[in-house]
């Protein structure tokens, strides 16, 4: 099958980069978390990082940068539309919040 | 007319589909669609986590710096293992067979070191602080409940991923899979790393104690 040959793809050299780079964010990620920031902020911040690991492992780890653009669209926005509808909720996280007596 | 089209899609395709439209096997297109599934059953947890997380103004911080340096050579050891799977991938698909099994085996060996020291931190957890799924001494029952369900939830997924990891490498070894079998193998490995990239911040780094 020649799809296989396809995924005989990304060097060493170039999969070390993308652990570096994971590494990388993880100690970002730790450091931050010892600054006194405010907790939807630091949410915000850390979500976002983890994005970013995500899309580096899913792309070189997983290959989908050497994919077809058929599976990636068959699989990605699907998943991304879904996982911001369960985020509809969470004005009303902020809200109980300020709502709960200290 | 519409036979002679149809005839004509079939001798020469005017897309790359046909057959086989994604341009990979039904066994690496499965997975996919699971990790599409489990990914969504991950992000409802995690939302959920992340919902009380930001409503409950009295969350505990536990986390002292020893469990957070424990999560960041946990988080080491499935990045790594991650590395050792992708070049075992790529080993698989040259056909070399003695180098694919040897970085799958150094691939188990990251997932062992991560299940070895994750239960250390839950035997921490339980026998020094008192926490289980229902109380804790901070009185935030729900920490102890979405702790114990995202983290544990993950350690199946890694612990099921050692035990396939391992057929995996025998049946190489012996010439019985194919370089496909790794690569799906591999998809389901990375998609645990993957998953560890959100539970180690949203779950540790939310309640360490600075």
């Amino acid at each position: 099958m020649s799809a296989q040959d396809a995924h005989v793809v990304g060097s060493t050299k170039l999969f070390i980069w993308v652990w570096f780079w994971l590494v990388l964010l993880t100690i970002i990620e730790v450091g931050l978390a010892y600054q006194h920031l405010g907790l939807a902020l630091m949410i915000v911040i850390l979500l976002g990082l983890s994005l970013m690991k995500s899309a580096l492992i899913m792309a070189y780890f997983m290959h989908l940068k050497f994919e077809r653009m058929s599976l990636i669209l068959t699989i990605i926005p699907a998943l991304v539309i879904l996982i911001c509808l369960m985020f509809i909720s969470f004005p009303d996280s902020v809200r109980i919040h300020q709502l709960t007596p200290r | 007319m519409a036979h002679g089209e149809s005839h004509a899609i079939a001798v020469e395709p005017t897309w790359e589909g046909g057959a086989a439209p994604y341009g990979i096997g039904s066994k690496k297109l499965g997975m996919w669609l699971f990790i599409a599934a489990d990914s969504l059953t991950f992000s409802a947890c995690l939302i959920a986590y992340s919902y009380v997380r930001l409503a409950s103004p009295e969350w505990p911080r536990p986390f002292e710096s020893g469990s957070i340096v424990n999560a960041i050579v946990m988080t080491a050891c499935l990045l790594s293992s991650s590395l050792t799977m992708v070049i075992a991938v790529a080993a698989a698909a040259l056909g070399e067979r003695k180098k694919t099994v040897r970085f799958i085996l150094f691939t188990i060996a990251g997932g062992v070191a991560f299940i070895v020291l994750h239960a250390q931190e839950w035997m921490a957890l339980i026998d020094h602080e008192h926490v289980t799924p229902f109380s804790n001494p901070w009185g935030v029952p729900l920490f102890g409940a979405t702790f114990f369900a995202l983290t544990g939830l993950h350690m199946t997924h890694v612990t099921i991923g050692v035990i396939y990891l391992a057929i995996i490498a025998t049946g190489i070894g012996r010439g019985k899979f194919t370089p496909e079998d790794v690569e799906v193998s591999g998809l389901y490995w990375h998609f645990v790393d993957l998953v560890w990239m959100f539970i180690f911040p949203m779950v540790y780094l939310l309640s360490n104690k600075s």
